[in-house]
């Protein structure tokens, strides 16, 4: 099971990788859309990624209420393991 | 020459080819004689029989930002690097041109094979999930216009001719139109190709269309040699930014040359082989000729779509010598490139005016026993060294499986 921090700084580097955010900017608060300009086929990519790196499946019903960092640390924490 | 508000000329060229990153070493590699064409070295070329390949001498993804280069198919990063330097090359980006009023016609022959195959790897091995949500716009053949025409922020109509080895070629005589119509103020034409991959090297080898003369890579491409016996495929794009002669002589911009005609004609004859004397292609050349208002007489020099191919280059030349004449300086400078497919046609307008700029005409490498065929007999075709020559017009000529035929005509500017 990943810590907080863990899952915080996993989702960082997959966000950096994928649509090119700085880990700095990737704080909880921050929404993908507005803030992080992550559109929605990048957000495809990051749920991809995410089952890869914790193993959470995100189904297209549930991303659709993923705004904002926060939302996707919260999500993968309850869903991991 | 006279001008009038419809001569349209060209103030940028771009490209990323097997010879250089840019424009400038591309030609400085062709005058000096120097070959793009490698042999493929990983094992799955192993079994294949033409394992000879032009690839880019610069990765485009070093000239591009890394997460916008991710989303771009290979044929699309080198269009966008292509388009980019021959924008900035024009200095239109400093005009204060209407979005509205600029636009992009760029060609591809084969569009995001690598994405294409890439992505029905991942299909194969992990399933429907882990294809990439930009698959499409990666693979569609209208993908490098679209990326060119987001890089330069041109809403004036973006379109993607696909013909093929003329696409490139055929970009060019759109845009041509598309400033003649006045439905655009600049456009960005040009075309790309990035397919090297087991599948389309398979597909053109199964065509017997490749050399195999897997041993001496640079000897490979040989146009109009008696011991020719196929293509090299290359990887690469060119770009011209085109406009109206008037707007650009008021905006002090540099006018490498002028677009005078484009002639355009289909062989109707079969959907590979082209027609053995070079009809269609003869046609198209006649049909450039008149719509600039030039004679045969007026040519000085011709940029040849020679591909290395047996049949296709003595057509070429019987059209070369029943629609110009044997006056002509021909050049094959698919010799050094390889052969860069959708574009070929844009790559080959880069030579054919860089050559009536400097007045010079590149050499066809390769060429050590010219073919025995009456036609290429009669040709002046340059080899050994490019030759200085003065001539005020000169011909390329584009051809394309499906019986395309495009012929271009520039003149000094």
């Amino acid at each position: 099971m990943a810590s907080t921090q863990e899952i915080q700084a996993g989702l960082g580097e997959i966000l950096e990788e994928v649509a090119g955010v700085t880990p700095a900017d990737a704080t909880p608060e921050k929404s993908f859309t507005e803030d992080l300009d992550v559109d929605s086929l990048s957000m495809v990519e990051i749920a991809t990624a995410v089952e890869d790196k914790f193993g959470v499946a995100i189904p297209d019903d549930e991303l659709g209420n993923i705004k904002t960092v926060g939302d996707a640390i919260s999500f993968i924490e309850k869903n991991q393991g | 020459m006279s001008t009038s508000t419809s001569d349209v000329v060209v103030t940028g060229l771009g490209a990323t080819t097997p010879l250089g990153g840019d424009v400038a070493s591309t030609w400085e590699a062709l005058l000096a004689g120097r070959s793009g064409v490698s042999r493929i070295t990983d094992d799955w070329a192993k079994e294949y029989p033409a394992q000879l390949v032009a690839r880019m001498a610069s990765d485009p993804v070093e000239q591009l930002d890394r997460v916008r280069a991710r989303r771009l198919d290979r044929s699309q990063q080198a269009a966008v690097v292509a388009a980019q330097q021959a924008w900035e090359d024009s200095g239109a980006a400093q005009l204060d041109v209407a979005p509205e009023r600029i636009a992009v016609v760029f060609g591809t022959g084969i569009g995001g094979a690598l994405t294409l195959l890439g992505q029905d790897d991942i299909l194969e091995e992990k399933g429907p999930k882990r294809v990439s949500p930009f698959t499409i716009p990666m693979l569609m053949p209208n993908g490098p216009a679209a990326a060119v025409g987001l890089a330069i922020g041109a809403k004036g109509g973006v379109h993607a001719p696909v013909s093929a080895c003329a696409s490139g070629a055929e970009a060019v005589r759109w845009g041509l139109d598309l400033l003649r119509f006045d439905r655009a103020d600049v456009v960005l034409v040009g075309g790309t190709e990035a397919c090297i991959h087991p599948l389309p090297m398979a597909g053109f080898a199964a065509m017997r269309a490749m050399s195999t003369r897997n041993d001496e890579p640079g000897r490979a491409s040989r146009p109009f040699d008696k011991a020719r016996d196929g293509f090299v495929l290359g990887e690469g794009s060119a770009a011209l930014v085109l406009e109206r002669a008037d707007s650009a002589t008021s905006r002090g911009a540099t006018v490498y040359a002028r677009v005078a005609g484009a002639g355009a004609t289909a062989d109707g004859y079969d959907l590979v082989a082209p027609h053995p004397e070079g009809e269609g292609a003869a046609r198209a050349i006649g049909a450039a000729l008149r719509d600039a208002g030039l004679s045969p007489s007026d040519v000085g020099h011709v940029n040849a779509h020679a591909t290395s191919t047996p049949v296709g280059d003595t057509a070429e030349a019987a059209a070369i010598r029943s629609s110009i004449g044997e006056h002509v300086l021909v050049t094959a400078t698919k010799s050094q490139t390889g052969h860069l497919l959708g574009a070929a046609g844009a790559l080959e307008s880069v030579f054919t005016i860089l050559a009536l700029r400097d007045q010079i005409v590149p050499a066809t490498a390769n060429l050590d026993d010219p073919d025995d065929d009456a036609a290429v007999q009669a040709l002046d075709i340059v080899r050994t060294e490019p030759r200085k020559a003065s001539f005020s017009a000169a011909v390329n000529d584009s051809f394309g499986f499906g019986g395309h035929n495009i012929a271009l005509v520039f003149t000094t500017a």
